[in-house]
């Protein structure tokens, strides 16, 4: 959707202005949330992105904001100087800078637009409530597919090439069992870990994949026992555990909390341990297979 | 989100509080209530709960915070150093 300023109702000189980004789930939420009511939408161009992930990049930013104020020649539509701007936004825009250019003051409102309602009843006052960042089961669980999908592009052909090799050596069976437990291991980074998340031990995403994946690998190996040579199952569990751990660690860039600084920390130690991992287990598979 | 903590002494954040004029502009925009105010001046309260975001540092009309900031996220972490080291290019991310 173009950005450029919008009515909700018919305001006036003297309502409220709210900022958001040109991405159209955001826009129909406020608009929807802010039915009944008189204001004014100021969109920015973020290209279709939302604000977070705009603000991170910049296009929520700045110099946008000043431009777009302008643009929309906001000082002749409004008699006042205040515009509303959503909290997780902010990464992307000096205020300072917007007053110095526009005039306009800029107010950081909530982080959920759902909130805005009572922001704009109780005279524009964030309760601590409305600053507080969430990360809930239900939100976890929006994430997923998200994931799912995002993971296909490894787990598909990944998983086909598994089967197919173990076909060739053992036959159908052996194959499809290595297929499903790498399609298990995938599953468990990328479903299972955002479920558990507050619940498994440590910090480290990495860390809390591996876990899971060795549990995943015990459950695995349970299940096939005793099909499987001990090389096999050595070699099964290194291999799903890094999987599972490595699909962990990637769901740090879909949380609100982790830093880029953990993040690079944990990736330092993690990377060179599953790719260690990793080779030892091609070793001990092809040992298993040519033993 | 107070049950889930991120790894601790890794985030960059720093304040100067001596030249900070307690306008409050950091602890409006701070999504974890890393700093407060404090007779007159931002305090660093919680350094372990910043993600690195950046929002005071670029709201702060005194620059007196800073912060390495960028987004946590391993994918795009993993694809920029993989374009830096080999120039490989991945589509996708966050």
């Amino acid at each position: 959707m173009p950005p450029g300023i919008y009515a909700v109702g018919s305001p006036d000189a003297r309502a409220s202005v709210v900022v958001t980004a040109n991405y159209k789930m955001t826009y129909d939420l406020v608009r929807s949330t802010l039915r009944g009511r008189n204001i004014w939408i100021l969109v920015l161009e973020t290209y279709g992105i939302n604000v977070w992930c705009a603000a991170g990049k910049g296009s929520f930013g700045t110099r946008e904001l000043i431009g777009r104020i302008e643009s929309a020649n906001l000082k002749e539509l409004v008699d006042h100087q205040t515009i509303i701007l959503p909290i997780l936004g902010a990464p992307g825009v000096a205020a300072h800078a917007v007053t110095r250019k526009t005039g306009f003051r800029v107010r950081y409102a909530a982080i959920d637009i759902a909130d805005l309602p009572d922001y704009l009843d109780n005279g524009l006052v964030t309760t601590p409530e409305m600053k507080k960042l969430s990360f809930s089961l239900r939100q976890r669980l929006a994430l997923i597919p998200v994931e799912l999908v995002h993971s296909l592009q490894f787990s598909l052909p990944a998983s086909m090439v598994t089967f197919l090799v173990g076909w060739w050596f053992r036959g159908t069976s052996f194959g499809l069992a290595a297929a499903a437990a790498l399609c298990g291991a995938v599953l468990t980074g990328t479903v299972l870990l955002p479920i558990l998340l507050p619940w498994l031990p440590g910090a480290s995403f990495a860390f809390k994949g591996m876990l899971l994946g060795l549990l995943g690998s015990a459950c695995w190996t349970w299940a096939m026992w005793p099909g499987f040579s001990p090389a096999a199952i050595a070699a099964a569990a290194l291999a799903l555990t890094s999987i599972s751990s490595f699909y962990a660690m990637n769901f740090t860039g879909s949380t609100p909390f982790t830093s880029r600084s953990g993040v690079r920390k944990e990736m330092n130690i993690a990377l060179p341990v599953m790719l260690a991992a990793l080779l030892a287990a091609a070793l001990l598979c092809g040992w298993a297979l040519f033993s | 989100m107070d049950k889930v903590r991120y790894l601790k002494n890794v985030a960059t954040l720093s304040l100067d509080a001596e030249h900070c004029i307690g306008c409050g502009r950091c602890i409006e925009v701070c999504p974890h209530a890393v700093l407060i105010l404090e007779c007159g001046r931002a305090r660093i309260v919680d350094q372990d709960a910043c993600m690195e975001c950046g929002a005071c540092a670029r709201n702060c009309p005194v620059s007196v915070l800073s912060v390495d900031s960028g987004v946590g996220c391993a994918s795009g972490l993993l694809s920029e150093w993989l374009e830096e080291k080999f120039s490989l290019r991945f589509r996708g991310g966050c």
